[in-house]
């Protein structure tokens, strides 16, 4: 297999020169560098194993971490969704931020520090269609890319050089990764084939046996024969490893019922304890396409979200009690992602419609507790097409995640991302490489005169190194870099003309490094 | 992905000239119908393909009784008396939660034996291309009256008019449900339709799509005002709900302005504008062609494709304004079409797999005055393609099954670890075992079948005839003559061996070890084909 050639099929040179990746403005990929001769796995160096939750249909962020600060806005912009102050659930040395009140089980997790939130993540561009944006949070390409490979399907090619050929073998005798359900997901799709195997049921597989193959002819007919026959390979492989691995743990400790993330997650962890040397887990959970009826008439508190809110934060604590009680919490970290956020403005249906960046959540034992970023800024007079612009490109999580948790090396990471991403301190200390984590930020972005008509003066303050300075429109729309070079430590100030813009909010947002900062702006 | 095809491959739309014989047939068979019988294939063989196709494209066939009470409503609060069983409830409004499950599985039966018992036609077939093309989930409709009712819809328009088509599923009761068009209102408009008719049903995603945010919203305010009537089941527009101000559309739609109206008329005029707008655009024809190009030969739409085949469907499509047959008449005819590289290449569906399987092994089901035996082994069919990620009636979500759209596998989206053991065992009880309900058995009887076939006592060309009918790409003459031999002859070396205790069978049934002995073998033979990874695609 020619390892770059995905590379060159799915992104053409110019689609890697920094000026494409709107204003995200990292160094360009090095085309140059090749992991093919690299003999020694990273992952091999380790058992740590990664479980995404996938929410499907685009969970509103807004009501599961509430931004208290701005609470008389938030009540303004959802006036029949909003969730009452009193019945906020407050977080430990955390005043300004809360979560919906069906999240008991996760709040108990974050005042123990096994939980991290990180706040309005998302991309430049953002797309509504959940289709897309799906592909795009799967894939990780940028808002206009198509990337016809999952992030952890590039990540398990690389890890694992010409899998499926020459697998299982001493170093990986299992599955690289499983999807627990019966579709496969793009994120472990590889750059020619999927990487992961999806299962339902780990106890009981159907026998299927070897049959005489006749050579496949040389025609598109022929193509998917070789495919078919290559899932039947893969599935008499490795459905007695599976079969052993979930045999082994008898007792696990309780999981709520009629909860279908917490059957899937259940399995995860007799899985991981059952021995399996499988990185990658993937379950999900959907309905959360909230359009109406997301709360219930009379009682916000309760309805839709609340109850599937309810659902993922048990199943979450369920699974990290099992964890330990299994004595595996340290191997294993969990991420929660959804397509998007939703609108600021609720709709009449007592609903919200497809929105921007959103929070996510980072579980397990080995996770730095706290929270990355600061509260979505709410403006006093939310129009319908408003929405919550993103703080952390979502594969700054990604990239953070293989860095510090997997221990990828910089240049893999350039393989799997494609271009550089911040790093963010998601876990502890010492889990792969040292990362300071962030305090509280000083304010690092003056702007004057807000609101401008024409002109408007920026300052900011950068500790050196890269610095980029965007300006995003209301519905978080990449409107112009304005700032975008490595810079020694100091103040600077920059001039924007915003002379031609329609009147409205915009944001000014600085990354700098591990630290940003968003700012709104009124123009009028 | 790899391109296969070859560097001097032309595609062409120009009729099919070649040879009319049982491979072709075959073809167009399959791809239009869920299997093939044997009747069915010879009766088209016999007419050729001009009138074939004539039948193919019939939409004067009539349409089918509608699903009955087969259902037992203990537990509903409201109970459906009046209606007997073996009655339609398809006309009898309820708003009880318990029924309308009841009514909606019952539905969702009721369409697996509209599939088993279809005729020489591409109705079945098309609507279910029109289910996954504006793909709703019959859970979030709740109301099975109005389920119904859309699903009628695509039933009897489903070799008509697109642009019709468009402006009745926009009014749909089950549409204003599932998409929230029924709260879609001047004061707080809801998007959910006015963009997935853009994105999904109308002009797609293509690279000519040029529609913006703007747009949406313009679209979500022309849509304000309608509403649903449950107990009349229909929908109606409240002029008192309708946003009466301008629209205005960007430049993809050419800036055009939908003027606002009031009055009990403003919905309906104002949709004809919005829809008159987006057929306006190329985009249209173009979309939905690949969409038909996907679902009848292939997923890889080469630049060449594109070129020979797309644009110029696409253009017979607007100048037949957007009639739905002489398009598919177009492609179903072509050279292309017929084009060796195109045949076996589709994984099948889980339905074209199992009801294919069902149909063409000829499994008998009980008649219409059985209908709860009847309607219960369709309700396993039902949990088996749901099982195998098909549940009719509750597609994945409104963009409809992935292996109709999803870059880079599509129809291996249907293939993975989980769901191709679950095939090969269905297909195995089914085959071997059977199921069984209120003492009926669904079952593949093997030798009743292959007496069907031309001369079964030649063990050689039972075993050709039966890979020609059910495989999808053909095995080697070696691996044929090892499955005689090892299962047909049980080792032996000698034709005779199958060929006397074939005729022993037909001559003296009640020899009861040797009629065990061949209808295992029977079994065995056809269970080894059907596990086979060639019988995955057709």
């Amino acid at each position: 297999m020619k390892r770059r050639r995905f590379i060159r099929s799915v992104a053409p040179a110019g689609v890697m020169l920094p000026s494409f990746v709107q204003g995200i403005g990292f160094r360009a990929f090095d085309t140059g560098h090749t992991f093919l001769n690299q003999v020694l796995l990273p992952t091999g160096d380790n058992d740590r194993v990664l479980v995404i939750v996938q929410l499907n249909g685009g969970n509103d962020g807004l009501n599961t971490v509430i931004p208290i600060d701005n609470y008389s806005k938030y009540i303004n912009a959802r006036k029949n969704i909003f969730i009452e102050e009193s019945k906020i659930l407050k977080l430990r040395g955390h005043e300004r931020v809360g979560l919906h009140p069906a999240m008991t089980g996760m709040q108990q997790l974050f005042n123990e520090d096994k939980l991290h939130i990180v706040q309005s993540v998302g991309y430049a561009q953002p797309n509504f269609s959940h289709f897309r944006a799906t592909d795009i949070w799967m894939s990780a390409s940028d808002s206009k890319q198509v990337l016809n490979s999952g992030w952890l399907g590039r990540f398990l090619d690389e890890a694992y050089p010409g899998f499926p050929s020459g697998y299982p073998n001493v170093n990986m005798p299992d599955p690289l990764a499983i999807q627990i359900g019966s579709v496969a997901s793009l994120t472990l799709q590889g750059p020619i084939q999927p990487m992961g195997m999806s299962i339902s049921n780990p106890s009981s597989f159907y026998n299927l046996v070897n049959n005489i193959e006749s050579p496949a002819p040389n025609t598109l007919a022929g193509m998917e024969l070789s495919f078919i026959r290559e899932t039947s390979r893969q599935t008499q492989k490795f459905s007695e490893v599976i079969k052993a691995a979930n045999a082994k743990v008898i007792v696990q400790n309780p999981y709520p019922t009629g909860n279908t993330l917490a059957d899937q997650l259940k399995i995860v962890a007799r899985l991981i304890k059952g021995g399996l040397k499988t990185k990658i887990y993937m379950v999900n959970y959907g309905g959360f396409d909230t359009h109406a009826n997301q709360v219930e008439s009379g009682n916000n508190g309760s309805g839709t979200h609340a109850r599937l809110l309810g659902n993922v934060s048990s199943a979450i604590k369920a699974f990290m009690d099992d964890l330990v009680y299994l004595g595996i919490d340290d191997r294993v970290l969990g991420m929660t992602f959804s397509e998007f956020g939703r609108r600021i403005l609720s709709n009449a249906s007592r609903g919200t419609d497809h929105g921007a960046a959103a929070p996510l959540f980072i579980f397990g034992s080995r996770v730095q507790g706290g929270i990355s970023g600061s509260n979505p800024i709410i403006p006093t007079n939310a129009g319908v097409g408003d929405n919550i612009p993103f703080q952390y490109d979502f594969r700054s999580v990604y990239g953070s995640i293989l860095s510090n948790w997997l221990c990828v090396d910089d240049g893999m990471l350039n393989s799997v991302l494609l271009k550089n991403f911040q790093n963010l301190p998601l876990t502890k200390l010492g889990t792969c490489s040292v990362l300071k984590p962030v305090g509280d930020p000083e304010n690092l972005l003056v702007v004057y005169p807000n609101p401008f008509h024409k002109s408007i003066a920026i300052q900011f303050k950068t500790i050196g190194g890269h610095t980029l300075l965007q300006v995003l429109d209301g519905a978080g729309r990449l409107v112009k870099i304005i700032y975008d070079k490595e810079v020694a430590e100091g103040t600077y100030r920059i001039d924007f003309d915003g002379g031609h813009l329609p009147p409205g909010i915009y944001y000014v947002r600085l990354q700098n490094q591990l630290i940003q900062q968003v700012k709104s702006i009124l123009k009028v | 992905m790899e391109n296969v095809r070859p560097l001097q491959w032309a595609p062409s739309l120009q009729a099919y000239s070649g040879q009319w014989d049982d491979a072709t047939a075959r073809h167009l068979l399959r791809r239009t119908h869920f299997g093939v019988k044997l009747a069915e294939l010879k009766a088209v063989k016999a007419l050729g393909l001009t009138a074939t196709l004539d039948i193919l494209l019939d939409d004067q066939l009539a349409q089918p009784l509608p699903p009955v009470k087969e259902y037992n409503p203990t537990n509903a609060t409201v109970p459906d008396v009046l209606i007997a069983g073996g009655q339609t409830w398809v006309n009898d409004p309820t708003t009880d939660g318990t029924i309308n499950s009841l009514r909606r599985a019952s539905f969702k039966k009721w369409w697996v034996g509209q599939m088993l018992n279809q005729q020489i036609s591409l109705r079945e077939k098309m609507t279910l291309f029109w289910h996954n093309h504006f793909a709703t989930e019959s859970v979030d409709i709740g109301n099975a009256q109005f389920l119904f009712k859309h699903h009628s819809l695509l039933r009897k328009n489903a070799l008509g008019n697109f642009k019709i088509l468009v402006k009745e599923i926009t009014t749909d009761p089950a549409m204003l449900v599932y998409l929230n068009g029924q709260n879609n209102n001047k004061t707080a408009p809801d998007e959910n339709f006015a963009r997935e008719i853009q994105e999904l049903f109308v002009i797609g995603k293509g690279r000519g799509a040029g529609f913006n945010e703007a747009d949406v919203k313009a679209a979500a305010r022309v849509l304000t005002g309608w509403r649903n009537n449950a107990a009349e089941i229909k929908s109606f527009f409240d002029p008192n709900r309708h946003d009466f101000n301008d629209k205005q559309f960007s430049e993809f739609y050419k800036s055009k302005k939908i003027v606002g109206k009031t009055g009990a008329d403003a919905g309906s005029s104002e949709l004809d504008e919005l829809i008159g707008m987006l057929f306006e655009t190329d985009e249209v024809a173009l979309y939905l062609c690949r969409r038909i190009y996907v679902w009848f030969i292939h997923y890889q739409i080469t630049p060449e494709i594109e070129e020979a085949i797309i644009v110029p469907l696409a253009q017979v499509f607007r100048q037949n304004n957007y009639e739905i047959k002489p398009v598919l008449r177009l492609l179903l005819g072509s050279q292309h079409f017929f084009d060796l590289m195109n045949r076996g290449c589709q994984i099948k569906s889980p339905v074209d797999m199992l009801i294919g399987m069902l149909r063409e092994m000829e499994v008998r089901f009980p008649a219409d005055s059985q209908y709860t035996n009847q309607y219960g082994l369709w309700n396993q069919l039902v949990n088996y393609l749901t099982n195998m990620q098909q549940n009719i009636g509750d597609p994945p979500d409104v963009s409809g099954w992935k292996a109709y759209y999803q870059e880079p596998g599509y129809y291996k989206f249907w293939i993975n670890t989980d769901t191709l053991p679950k095939r090969i065992q269905y297909l195995d009880i089914l085959v071997a075992v059977g199921y069984t309900f209120g003492g009926f058995k669904m079952v593949v009887d093997g030798t009743s079948w292959i007496k069907l076939f031309p001369n079964p006592s030649d063990p050689n060309s039972l075993v050709e005839a039966l890979c020609v009918h059910l495989l999808g790409v053909d095995i080697s003459a070696s691996h044929k003559a090892q499955l005689k031999t090892d299962i047909l002859l049980a080792g032996q070396a000698q034709d005779y061996y199958w060929t006397d205790a074939w005729e022993l069978f037909i001559g003296t049934p009640s020899n009861m070890a040797n009629t065990k002995h061949v209808s295992t073998a029977v079994t065995n033979l056809i269970k080894y084909l059907v596990d086979l990874p060639e019988y995955q695609l057709c």
